[in-house]
């Protein structure tokens, strides 16, 4: 895509968001920029609307009101893009996700689901998107796991091979959703160390999450979601270290027991 | 009582049963054939956002499911002729309803099949951008085939024993020329066992075949 004026302002954009399931509102009008390099936390109560959120910014969810927008441009219903409105198709190609139980492709090995999306979506020769693949998993340390299936592999591994898939695609902003709440403790670290390492090297991320000291951490900027809204917002320091509203402040405790 | 077998007498019209067994090998891949075409269609169908495409593939899924092949047979041959003011071939309705029979199981396995794929398969194929037919294909469909192999095996397993119904519009497979040499030789015991034979020796590989390939999927699981 070429380089437009909107390239400096946020990267990726959600403005008014509403979502509704029949006659339950779980979104009720959130708003969210992410400009480049920032990391975002998105903390709150099970329920609160931060996963649908998430999964509403890749269009997994289609909001039933407000906009998101993609270097600017808005995010329109077709797969395509159609004059100034980003397709569904180049949205996600260029943002990845993370799920929370990894979704990997139980019928290819750990190489195979990293190549599957360079090759199937971006028309990656084979050859080319081997070679990214190993260096991918080498970097998420599971060099020695490429030929293994998804099936003989822990959680902290999948969930590793899960993010080397999405990185594949080389995105510009990665969505983590709860990557680690499937993970048995002793495996959580690995994942957050890899995560870690991305917000390093400079990666936009949307990330939910109930790991505190990981938001404290590696976010920029935490929003506390509370009965679809965001009910508080700002630095990691300020949410998580001098919470105001009660709500939050309840919330914080459960996790300093 | 003691009964003298007599294999001798029916072995005289041994080419008789050979064709028999070639017309009942021809219908059943046949209607599997087609049935799978039909299938697969109908299949798409039930799963498409299409109300109307819907509903009509769950009549015809209902109506051949709830009717019995036999009353199917006899129906298309002598009733449909009637609606339509012109005769069917014996062998064309055999085959139309065979297929159209076979189909509306196979539709229900295909679907059953891949809506037993777990929900997050289908979400992180889009979620890498891929359109809807790219995760079908890649992504869905190699992991529904593998779930519904066993149940189409054997749907395709009743479909070879249920051509022997297309005996009764005068179709000449294995069960018709079983009747056909009983009639000249008075011997139905050596007749309808030799028959009986004819279908094991063809479909004991079939089943073996099945249950073998049903235990190296779960293997790999």
């Amino acid at each position: 895509m070429s380089t437009r004026p909107t390239d400096t302002g946020p990267i990726l954009q959600a403005i008014g968001i509403y979502k509704s399931y029949g006659p339950f509102e779980v979104l009720k009008g959130i708003d969210l920029q992410l400009t480049r390099g920032q990391v975002v936390a998105l903390i709150g109560p099970s329920g609160s609307g931060k996963s649908t959120f998430i999964r509403c910014l890749n269009q997994l969810e289609t909001p039933t009101g407000g906009v998101v927008r993609f270097r600017g441009r808005a995010i329109g219903s077709d797969f395509h893009d159609r004059g100034e409105t980003v397709g569904i198709g180049t949205l996600r190609r260029n943002v990845g996700m993370v799920f929370q139980h990894f979704n990997l492709f139980p019928h290819m090995t750990a190489l195979g689901n990293v190549i599957e999306g360079p090759i199937t979506v971006l028309k990656k020769p084979r050859r080319e998107a081997e070679e990214q693949a190993r260096e991918l998993l080498a970097r998420v340390g599971l060099s020695q796991k490429c030929d293994a299936y998804p099936a003989h592999l822990s959680g902290g591994q999948k969930q590793r091979v899960a993010i080397a898939r999405a990185l594949a695609m080389e995105p510009e902003v990665l969505l983590l959703d709860e990557v680690t709440s499937a993970l048995d403790p002793e495996l959580v670290g690995e994942v957050l160390g890899v995560i870690r390492g991305l917000a390093d090297a400079g990666m936009t991320m949307a990330i939910v999450t109930h790991e505190m000291a990981f938001a404290a951490d590696v976010s920029d900027r935490v929003l506390f979601f509370d009965g679809g809204v965001v009910a508080e917002q700002g630095t990691a320091a300020q949410i998580l270290g001098h919470p105001e509203s009660e709500r939050l402040r309840g919330f914080l405790a459960r996790f300093h027991q | 009582m003691t009964y003298h077998w007599d294999f001798h007498v029916v072995g005289q019209y041994l080419d008789l049963f050979l064709w028999g067994v070639v017309y009942t090998i021809l219908y059943t891949t046949g209607s599997i054939v087609i049935g799978i075409l039909l299938g697969a269609l109908t299949c798409a169908a039930r799963l498409s956002s299409w109300m109307i495409l819907r509903s009509v593939a769950r009549v015809y899924q209902e109506l051949f499911r709830c009717t019995p092949l036999l009353v199917q047979l006899l129906w298309v041959y002598y009733a449909l002729p009637l609606l339509l003011g012109m005769t069917i071939d014996n062998r064309a309705a055999a085959l139309l309803t065979l297929s159209c029979y076979v189909g509306a199981f196979y539709a229900e396995i295909f679907r059953s099949g891949i809506v037993s794929i777990d929900r997050g398969q289908r979400e992180a194929a889009l979620a890498l951008g891929m359109n809807r037919s790219q995760s079908m294909r890649r992504i869905v469909l190699p992991q529904a085939i593998k779930r519904m192999l066993p149940s189409f095996i054997n749907q395709s397993v009743i479909q070879f024993k249920n051509t022997s119904l297309v005996s009764v519009i005068s179709v000449a497979d294995l069960a018709y020329m079983a009747s056909v040499v009983n009639g000249q030789t008075y011997r139905p015991l050596e007749s309808y066992t030799v028959m009986s034979l004819f279908y094991i020796a063809m479909l004991l590989p079939l089943t073996q075949a099945a249950d073998y390939i049903e235990k190296r999927l779960q293997a790999s699981d």
